[in-house]
């Protein structure tokens, strides 16, 4: 009788050991992998660092060049992209806090904007085309952004409105309380109560859009040359970091290599740079 | 509509113009932020109806058919996309099925045996891989991890896993590490952040009495999560894992770099194939043919419909755990 009930106590103790280190495996198999991908990266990327980069255009094959153009394209998209978006993404987000309720037009647009999020960013590529760049037949910097912006917004959105519930009911009824309006309650006051919170979202709606390929593929197509035309094919820095690495030829490698490096640098920033904001004037 | 009562007396009321223009900007202002909820909102709808009217020349040559036969040729102008729907699900089948483990052991050590001040040093950590541009993961896969896997583990599959009867016909074709099982590996790096973020959360929120009552019984560790935070959160962590399948469906660099780009239909998990968004990101500028551009469209549908529907759920799944949490003690 104790023998089987030390066994068995023996056999409980042995799968608690034995799968908590199993998990403790699974985490090192994560971080495995992130370290791996970024030693990777850096070894290679910083290798092919130049200050060419930043001066020169993309080469023809075997020829000398940066990624000016590509830097450039992908700055210009990103930002109309962000510039658009983040006012829509607001309204929208305020609409939900604010207004929605638990309204169907609320609950509806949560819900799709939740789907949104997650959405095929290749889907929303192909989306652009049909609508718009079938119709005008030529592949342009505007057709990017938009792609861009229909991924930024959702993300704006959902922070903001998260970031909306947070303030607490007694602030909106002391302003309301003073005769202000209510637009003006939400703009002067529980807006910029979680103005840190809604930088955030932005930030982190950048990064996101910044690092994406495939929406691009079928809207801003790529340019070789430079181009500051919107309303033309454009270079953008994922874009070109997927031609050359797919290409035959080294030197186009060490460029999308060196690519790839600016291209998640800035990602992580805007990343870390999302995170501080929102602790240090996050909602208060 | 009378705000202010007639007995206010009328020095200390705001001047009545001032009301008025403050209740039209009101209204005004709240018809403008719903103007752009509903943008929000037809967003979804407007880009089923683009898809579906841009497919429709080739929904309507080919029928159903398009859907379960394997056939694609741009020279015949024969579309079927047996080859990239199988490949889609495939890779995703093999992302979760690593994915899902590993996401569980991750949230599970960070829920339970992480250290205090390393929780979210290693928390931030695990998001970060959600972080990486998914064309870096396409590079990495590539250059590095596709030549690794081909030199030193697929062999090995090979002449272990491979000599087992049924299952060894999984582990057929050639070791280049470019093919199905490599770009279901890559997807499932990808999703475990997504997953494992997921189940943390939904940990978290179990009530410390329900476990304290069963460390109380004298369970262990493990007892505790898998009879008593498992059972609990169950929606939950099946919400997440359908947020995950939901993402690596509709993953296109990181697939596209690896997984070969061939249209075929094997059993054997080291061939090349295809996905949907590999098929799209490959082909989609270079298709001339109207017909071969609606069948590429038809693609993408049935891959915005087959995420739609996934992720549909797996918002409902989560947020109705987060409405039982109230209710259950």
């Amino acid at each position: 009788m104790s023998a089987t009930r030390t066994s068995i106590y023996r056999r409980r103790l042995l799968v608690n050991r034995f799968n908590l280190l199993v998990s403790l495996l699974t985490m090192a198999f994560g971080m495995a992998f992130l370290f791996w991908i970024l030693i990777v990266l850096f070894g290679n990327g910083f290798a092919a660092l130049s200050p060419t980069l930043f001066t020169q255009s993309t080469p023809p094959p075997g020829g000398a060049g940066g990624l000016a153009n590509a830097i450039f394209g992908s700055a210009a998209i990103v930002a109309v992209a962000t510039f658009v978006g983040t006012p829509v993404g607001i309204l929208a987000g305020i609409y939900l806090a604010e207004f929605g309720g638990d309204g169907w037009i609320a609950r509806s647009t949560r819900f799709v904007n939740d789907i949104l999020l997650s959405a095929p960013s290749i889907v929303i590529g192909l989306f652009v085309y049909t609508v718009y760049v079938a119709d005008v037949r030529h592949f342009s910097g505007w057709a990017g952004s938009a792609a861009l912006g229909l991924i930024a917004v959702p993300v704006v959105v959902r922070t903001t409105e998260d970031m909306l519930r947070l303030v607490p009911a007694s602030l909106r009824e002391a302003a309301v309380a003073l005769g202000a309006p209510m637009w003006k309650v939400i703009l002067k006051v529980t807006l910029r109560a979680v103005r840190g919170g809604v930088v955030t979202g932005v930030l982190l709606a950048v990064a996101r859009i910044s690092g994406e390929t495939a929406p691009l593929l079928f809207t801003a197509l790529s340019n070789q040359f430079w181009s500051a035309d919107m309303n033309a094919p454009m270079a953008t820095l994922p874009v070109v970091i997927f031609q050359f690495a797919m290409s035959p030829f080294d030197d186009w490698k060490a460029l999308a290599w060196a690519g790839a490096l600016l291209i998640t640098l800035a990602v992580l920033v805007l990343n870390v740079l999302a995170r501080t904001v929102f602790r240090q004037a996050g909602p208060r | 509509m009378r705000l202010i009562p007639a007995h206010v007396p009328r020095a200390s009321r705001p001047p009545a113009r001032r009301v008025a223009t403050g209740q039209w900007q009101d209204a005004a202002f709240e018809r403008l932020t719903q103007g752009f909820a509903l943008v929000v909102l037809a967003t979804l709808a407007a880009i089923l109806v683009a898809l579906a009217i841009s497919a429709w020349p080739a929904l309507s040559a080919f029928g159903p058919a398009f859907f379960v036969t394997n056939a694609w040729n741009p020279v015949t102008g024969a579309f079927g996309g047996l080859a990239p729907i199988y490949g889609t699900l495939v890779t995703s089948a093999i992302a979760l099925a690593i994915g899902v483990p590993v996401s569980f052991g991750i949230a599970l050590f960070l829920t339970e045996m992480c250290p205090a001040p390393l929780r979210r040093a290693l928390g931030t950590a695990v998001e970060l891989l959600a972080a990486i541009p998914s064309i870096i993961y396409g590079m990495w896969g590539l250059f590095v991890f596709a030549p690794w896997f081909g030199d030193r583990v697929q062999p090995l599959l090979q002449s272990t896993a491979g000599e087992l009867p049924v299952v060894g016909a999984l582990f057929q074709g050639p070791p280049s590490g470019i093919g199905i099982l490599t770009a279901g590996i890559i997807l499932s790096v990808m999703i475990i952040p997504f997953i494992a973020s997921v189940m943390r959360d939904v940990f978290e929120i179990v009530p410390s009495v329900l476990k304290e009552s069963a460390y109380g019984l004298g369970a262990t560790t493990w007892e505790v999560v898998w009879n008593v935070v498992l059972p609990y959160t169950r929606i939950g962590v099946i919400g997440g894992i359908m947020l995950g399948l939901g993402r690596a469906l509709g993953e296109t660099m990181a697939v596209t770099f690896v997984i070969g780009n061939a249209y075929r239909i094997s059993a054997g998990l080291f061939h090349p194939g295809n996905s949907i968004a590999s098929a799209l990101a490959n082909e989609f500028n270079e298709a001339a043919d109207p017909i071969h551009r609606a069948s590429l469209v038809t693609l993408g549908l049935v891959l915005f419909v087959l995420t739609v529907v996934v992720l549909a759920l797996s918002r409902l799944l989560i947020s109705r755990l987060a409405k039982g949490e109230g209710t259950r003690t």
